[in-house]
């Protein structure tokens, strides 16, 4: 092709110019480089550490009795996954239908009282979570649960999704709400079946980071979910945790509980990953051509 | 078949700022009325105020009397959201669903509404697109493509295909085509000469080239006001206002 006015060698662009593009080119690939290191690192780690003391017994079987050798954490992954589908039943709804109302409804005062008190909320401490459910419900039921658990970390989900659900319902734009209401939807139709569908791809990234926030937690377990020593699948009693299990263990004189720790860390965040990719496959189906 | 619009006496406001005043007006049913006037002179507002969408912008309001058929706009205890379903509207910027097909997009005024009965909404899709000129250039990618994958003009004709398909009376067009190239542009003004059959058809528009070739009467706002009304040919050969006169020719707008 013949040389054009506009190519940029006929610029002659400076040796400044040049060396400063080139600069802040590799400072962005070494700022995304440096973002993965760590969690490689922490999965290598993990996986070194860990990774041979997974096996079925593992997998399959309740703790043993200190001093014992064996045994596994079956319980305390059954027990996380169940404290997160209370935490999720309760966090996702709650937290989207907060967003919901602050990006479409919440203009006034009240709105701005709202958001203020989720940006707080986020930054309570978790432990402080925990002691708040522990007076709330645990010290009214009289004993621990993994109800209790469920509540405390679908508290802490809450900011976050409204928070995300707000911004991303804020990025679409007016017109498409137009559209809608000028086909005489009603308000609440347009909200939830075209302005949060619009969104919901943003949505869903919320929800899974506040998922993946909370499934670690073990603060707000402390004096809500417990711990068991033993198999549980009823809200109402107390209920193993991998977090809390692993923070057990990690602090026990036993070597063999040790190596369980790093077991049940590494199948924590596998547990995370998993649901994570699951979600995402789920709701990545049935996506069209074009969509921007 | 198409209403006519007989508006009295209407005033709107954004906030304090009061942007039509006492607007008088009568649409023909079946026919395209045009409305031409400057930027800011109230020309959007004011057909915004017939499917009561100006009320959805954060404290504007509007009063006065506006009847499309036998429907009183702004009587007590009409639904505004009724009034939108009868009267539809298509926007300045092409706005379809961007996650939804091309048939979906269609179908969403149907299907939001509570119409279940499948064959019905294929039916009411594949008349919207053929309607809207539309229907061969999408019919083998209905559901493979998304809405926002179309060029500008064809989610234009796709945006009037959806506000067809929920069977309005009256279609309300806010500067269509002013977002368009030429010939997208010249498909949208067949489009609007084919539709008055079936209804009647408000377009606001800035090009008085093309209030000229689609419309049987013009109505010319100013600063929020009705300055004339009458039919195409006689605005733009012989305006009874020394105003209108002005803007057709160019002097000022």
């Amino acid at each position: 092709m013949p040389k054009q006015p506009g190519d940029i060698d006929t610029l002659k662009l400076s040796l400044w110019r040049r060396l400063t593009d080139q600069l802040a080119t590799w400072f962005a690939i070494g700022a995304a480089v440096l973002v993965v290191v760590p969690l490689l690192a922490i999965f290598v780690y993990l996986l070194i550490k860990g990774g041979g003391s997974v096996n079925f017994a593992f997998l399959t079987q309740t703790p043993k009795p200190p001093g014992e050798m064996g045994g596994g954490m079956a319980n305390a992954i059954v027990g996380t996954g169940l404290i997160l589908a209370v935490a999720s039943v309760l966090g996702v709804p709650m937290g989207i239908g907060c967003g919901i109302y602050l990006a479409e409804y919440g203009r006034g005062r009240f709105g701005d009282l709202i958001r203020f008190t989720a940006d707080v909320l986020n930054g309570v401490p978790s432990i402080v979570i925990g002691i708040a459910v522990y007076g709330l419900i645990v010290i009214r039921q009289k004993h621990f649960s993994a109800f209790s658990g469920g509540v405390a970390l679908g508290i802490m989900m809450i900011p976050t999704i409204a928070r995300a659900t707000e911004e991303m319902l804020l990025m679409v734009p007016n017109i498409v709400r137009e559209a809608a209401l000028g086909l005489g939807i009603p308000k609440w139709r347009t909200t939830l079946s075209i302005t949060l569908r619009t969104a919901s791809a943003g949505v869903i990234t919320g929800c899974m980071l506040a998922f993946a926030r909370v499934a670690g937690e073990t603060a707000p377990l402390l004096f809500t979910a417990f711990g068991n020593q033993f198999w549980n699948l009823k809200l109402n009693q107390p209920t193993a945790a991998l977090s809390l299990q692993v923070f057990t263990y990690a602090i026990s004189p036993y070597d063999d509980w040790h190596k369980q720790a790093w077991a049940g860390a590494l199948i924590l965040i596998v547990m995370i990953v998993a649901a994570v990719a699951a979600v995402r496959i789920a709701t990545s189906r049935g996506t069209l051509k074009g969509v921007s | 078949m198409g209403v006519g619009i007989v508006v009295r006496g209407l005033n709107a406001w954004y906030g304090k700022n009061l942007a039509l005043k006492s607007i008088d007006m009568t649409v023909a049913a079946n026919h395209v009325t045009a409305v031409i006037g400057p930027s800011g002179c109230g020309k959007s507002t004011f057909v915004r105020c017939l499917n009561r969408m100006h009320e959805t912008v954060p404290e504007a309001r509007a009063e006065g009397l506006v009847k499309v058929g036998e429907m009183e706009v702004y009587g007590d205890g009409t639904d505004p959201v009724e009034i939108r379903r009868r009267i539809g509207m298509v926007f300045q910027k092409p706005n379809p669903f961007p996650t939804m097909s091309i048939y979906d997009n269609v179908a969403a005024g149907l299907r939001l509404n509570g119409f279940r009965n499948r064959k019905q909404v294929d039916e009411l899709v594949e008349r919207s697109l053929k309607l809207s000129a539309l229907w061969d250039e999408v019919k083998d990618t209905l559901h493979k493509k998304s809405g926002a994958s179309l060029s500008g003009g064809q989610q234009q004709r796709l945006c009037i295909a959806r506000s067809l398909a929920v069977e309005p009376e009256v279609l309300l067009m806010d500067e269509p085509a002013s977002a368009l190239d030429p010939i997208s542009t010249s498909k949208i003004e067949e489009l609007i000469f084919q539709l008055k059959q079936h209804y009647t058809v408000v377009i606001v528009t800035h090009n008085m080239q093309q209030a000229a070739r689609v419309a049987e009467f013009t109505g010319f706002f100013l600063m929020g006001s009705l300055i004339e009304y009458d039919k195409t040919e006689k605005i733009f050969t012989t305006p009874a206002d020394k105003r209108t006169e002005d803007y057709i020719t160019g002097r000022f707008g």
